[in-house]
């Protein structure tokens, strides 16, 4: 395997700075989402699709779970992916806030077990083996979110997306250098 | 009368409307790049995740994945998988079901029926 690159420390808490004016922002953009929901009726399709990207979420926080759990991640890579971790839980809770506000009941997480599973968690041997999973559910949770943009009836959804798409590919950027692989050739290489 | 070479279009927009794969002679490898690429967010070959497990769905009646919890409306449905089915599918989910979970539309074609093609694969 190619050298880990990650952050240092010193630019991992600046990037926790950065996150919580990200995550201000995110709160401000929920507070948004209920305002312009209020009082409306339930679009149901718009609930559903939602709830898809709350299951996303929950796999994603239950997949760093398991990479941290495995023992296969060394310092500061074991701190990034918890940190990565924290902003999925984030995502779930504006998730699961928009849903209630909406009506709809968000959908609960399966069991780690069920997760480990489904991931193949017993597959993952090394350090590289948990950062290409955690790679390419980052990759597949970017395009997810970029896939249902048009399918929201409600804009403040489809911009909620977007910003979600945007941590993913930080996430998506950050474990793809750490592997130690170029930057994707081309233009636009994400929801394609 | 229409020559053979007028008439040649024609005949690939009945078919395509019918079979996509006919026409575009479909990639199954490149099926799989796609597959990896835009489905893998929610669905895996093996395993139900967000989405349900697509092993078997060629041919299979829609909402039979062992162990995932369908819509009403996709495990109520009559729908039997094959390419025509899919390909309006993925076209657009909401048309073809109205009333699955599933927003995630695939808009090309040509993608569409390398994507089809490849889980014709996963037996």
């Amino acid at each position: 395997m190619n050298k880990v690159i990650v952050p240092g420390r010193r630019g991992f808490l600046n990037g926790t700075a950065k996150l919580s004016a990200v995550a201000i922002a995110m709160l401000a953009g929920r507070e948004t989402l209920a305002a312009s929901h209020a009082g409306a009726p339930m679009d149901s399709k718009d609930v559903d699709i939602l709830n898809v990207a709350l299951g996303l979420e929950w796999e994603g926080i239950n997949a760093y779970t398991l990479g941290a759990k495995s023992g296969l991640l060394e310092k500061p890579v074991l701190d990034v992916a918890v940190r990565f971790q924290t902003d999925h839980k984030e995502h779930a809770d504006t998730l699961a806030g928009a849903i209630r506000k909406m009506g709809g009941k968000p959908v609960e997480p399966k069991s780690l077990n069920d997760y480990a599973k489904a991931l193949k968690a017993d597959t993952l041997k090394t350090q590289a083996d948990v950062l290409n999973l955690a790679a390419r559910l980052e990759l597949g949770a970017t395009n997810a979110y970029l896939g249902v943009i048009p399918a929201f009836k409600a804009p403040a959804l489809a911009q909620v997306a977007a910003r979600l798409a945007a941590d993913e590919v930080m996430h998506w950027t950050i474990l793809n250098n750490a592997l130690g692989r170029p930057l994707p050739a081309g233009g636009m290489p994400f929801g394609a | 009368m229409l020559a053979n070479k007028q008439l040649l279009p024609w005949a690939c927009a009945v078919l395509l409307a019918a079979q996509a794969s006919f026409c575009f002679g479909a990639d199954a490898a490149r099926g799989r790049q796609l597959y990896e690429s835009r489905c893998i967010g929610c669905h895996s070959i093996e395993d139900n995740r967000a989405g349900p497990a697509h092993k078997g769905v060629f041919g299979r009646k829609a909402g039979l994945a062992k162990g995932f919890d369908y819509s009403p409306a996709v495990k109520s449905s009559r729908i039997i998988w094959n390419e025509r089915t899919l390909d309006r599918w993925l076209s657009n989910p909401e048309a073809t079901i109205p009333g699955n979970k599933m927003g995630f539309a695939v808009p090309d074609p040509k993608d569409r029926a390398d994507i089809i093609e490849y889980l014709r694969t996963a037996k």
